[in-house]
């Protein structure tokens, strides 16, 4: 959806504001919310892309004026109502429905070491797909303007690229986001001249380079 | 008469509202009375309790991943992968072909595990990584990301101002660099190997670890040596 999240290439959001000796979390509950929204993915009720999806669909002027945990808890409740992990009147009372019985939490403490979490996405599938484009190849960016979550930055649509790399085979965001499969396709990294993006402003040398599932690219 | 952004936005979620079906004018009502979080504190901890109750989460494993990102995953991870790059070629070519399978001996990123890509700055080229569709960020090797790398500001400018973004780190670069903007867009994670700065040649592994900054390895700085005083970051 084209959403204030999308931001590539907006201007007048102010001075980048760098916070000298920024701590990890600013307050002790934003720690947790990171721990539940990590820990409930656990579940298997969801994926990252329907997650970040939740931010996407908070209305524009929230989404600019909450702070980044504070998405993630909206974002979290959304999805334990609407995957029927806690039914909506308890989120109201804040206790358990009188008689539903108690769950086993399937993610442990004793599973949490740092290795084990540098693979907490799992988006990568080992799946023979073949390939629409090959490395040196000209695209252009597909003009897509779906309503619902895709990856593909609106400052890139209709704009001319080269393949860069081929890196494999990944879950489709923009169904897999809305539970509508994983349609699992190469993913490239694609690089665009900064005047391709932006015109004569950039700089000629400049070049961004975005990466963008089969389904977001056609020859050119 | 100006108009803020604010006013704007204002009016446009108005008008937007305006236009909505009866349901999905109730969806919006329905966050933005969600949005008004009276204490973020008391409410976080309210659904932390009913989570634990139901036995959806194990508050140990809360615990643990609070320490985990708070004390044992943070910019020290890539810092000591810069090091390494740097002392040893073979390691440093192992790694830009494959960032995953090199960084494995150091034990916190899994061969297996969500591919990361490391990118080389030279004299002639500088990367810098940003996510402009949320905040993907290398985790694994740098930790949590700090609030600007998050923000309106960094996420809007990187790609269409990158120089601009930089000079307000203090990083001027000459017309003869090219500056490579990555944005991770995809579940693949960036890191930038920096230079090593000159007059480095004796020091050790760990002693170039120490100068390695948060900051060099998103881009939007150098290694410095010797190191600035009053460094902005905490080296944890």
């Amino acid at each position: 959806m084209n959403g204030i999240h999308d931001m590539g290439g907006m201007q007048d959001m102010g001075p980048v504001r760098y916070e000298k000796g920024e701590p990890v979390f600013h307050a002790p509950w934003e720690s947790r919310v990171l721990a539940m929204v990590l820990a409930t993915f656990a579940w298997h009720k969801w994926n990252l892309d329907a997650f970040r999806h939740t931010r996407e669909v908070l209305p524009p002027e929230d989404y600019l004026r909450l702070s980044y945990y504070e998405q993630w808890f909206l974002g979290l409740r959304d999805l334990l109502a609407r995957r029927g992990l806690v039914a909506t009147a308890e989120l109201e009372s804040g206790v358990p429905a009188p008689g539903t019985p108690k769950a086993t939490p399937p993610l442990t403490a004793d599973q949490i070491y740092p290795a084990a979490l540098s693979t907490r996405i799992h988006a990568q599938r080992d799946l023979q797909v073949s390939a629409r484009f090959r490395v040196g190849q000209q695209v252009r960016a597909r003009n897509i303007n779906p309503v619902g979550h895709t990856r593909l930055p609106r400052y890139a649509r209709g704009r001319l690229g080269t393949i860069y790399r081929d890196h494999g085979v990944f879950v489709f965001p923009d169904t897999h986001a809305h539970f509508l499969g994983e349609n699992p396709q190469h993913v490239y990294s694609v690089r665009f001249a900064a005047r391709e993006l932006w015109g004569a402003q950039a700089s000629e040398k400049d070049c961004v380079y975005i990466d963008m599932w089969d389904n977001y690219l056609d020859p050119a | 008469m100006v108009i803020t952004r604010r006013d704007f936005l204002t009016t446009a979620a108005a008008s937007a509202g305006a236009a909505m079906t009866p349901e999905l004018a109730h969806a919006q009502h329905e966050h933005e009375h969600q949005a008004v979080p009276s204490d973020p504190a008391l409410r976080v901890k309210a659904l932390e309790s009913l989570l634990v109750e139901k036995g959806l989460v194990d508050r140990a494993a809360l615990d643990a991943l609070v320490d985990a990102y708070e004390h044992k995953i943070g910019p020290r991870n890539g810092a000591r992968v810069v090091a390494r790059a740097w002392v040893e070629p073979a390691y440093k070519a192992r790694l830009l072909v494959d960032a995953n399978d090199a960084m494995a001996e150091f034990g916190f990123i899994s061969r297996q595990g969500d591919r990361i890509l490391v990118v080389e700055n030279t004299p002639t080229v500088h990367n810098l990584i940003v996510c402009t569709l949320c905040s993907c960020y290398p985790w694994a090797v740098l930790g949590l990301p700090p609030v600007w790398y998050k923000s309106a500001p960094y996420r809007s400018r990187a790609v269409i101002d990158p120089r601009g973004v930089l000079r307000e780190f203090g990083l001027e670069l000459g017309d003869e660099v090219q500056v490579r903007v990555w944005d991770s867009t995809a579940e693949l994670r960036y890191m930038v190997l920096p230079e090593r700065p000159a007059g480095t040649e004796g020091l050790s592994e760990e002693d170039l670890a120490a100068l390695v900054t948060r900051d060099a390895m998103v881009g939007v700085a150098k290694v410095a040596f010797p190191p600035l005083k009053g460094n902005h970051e905490r080296h944890s």
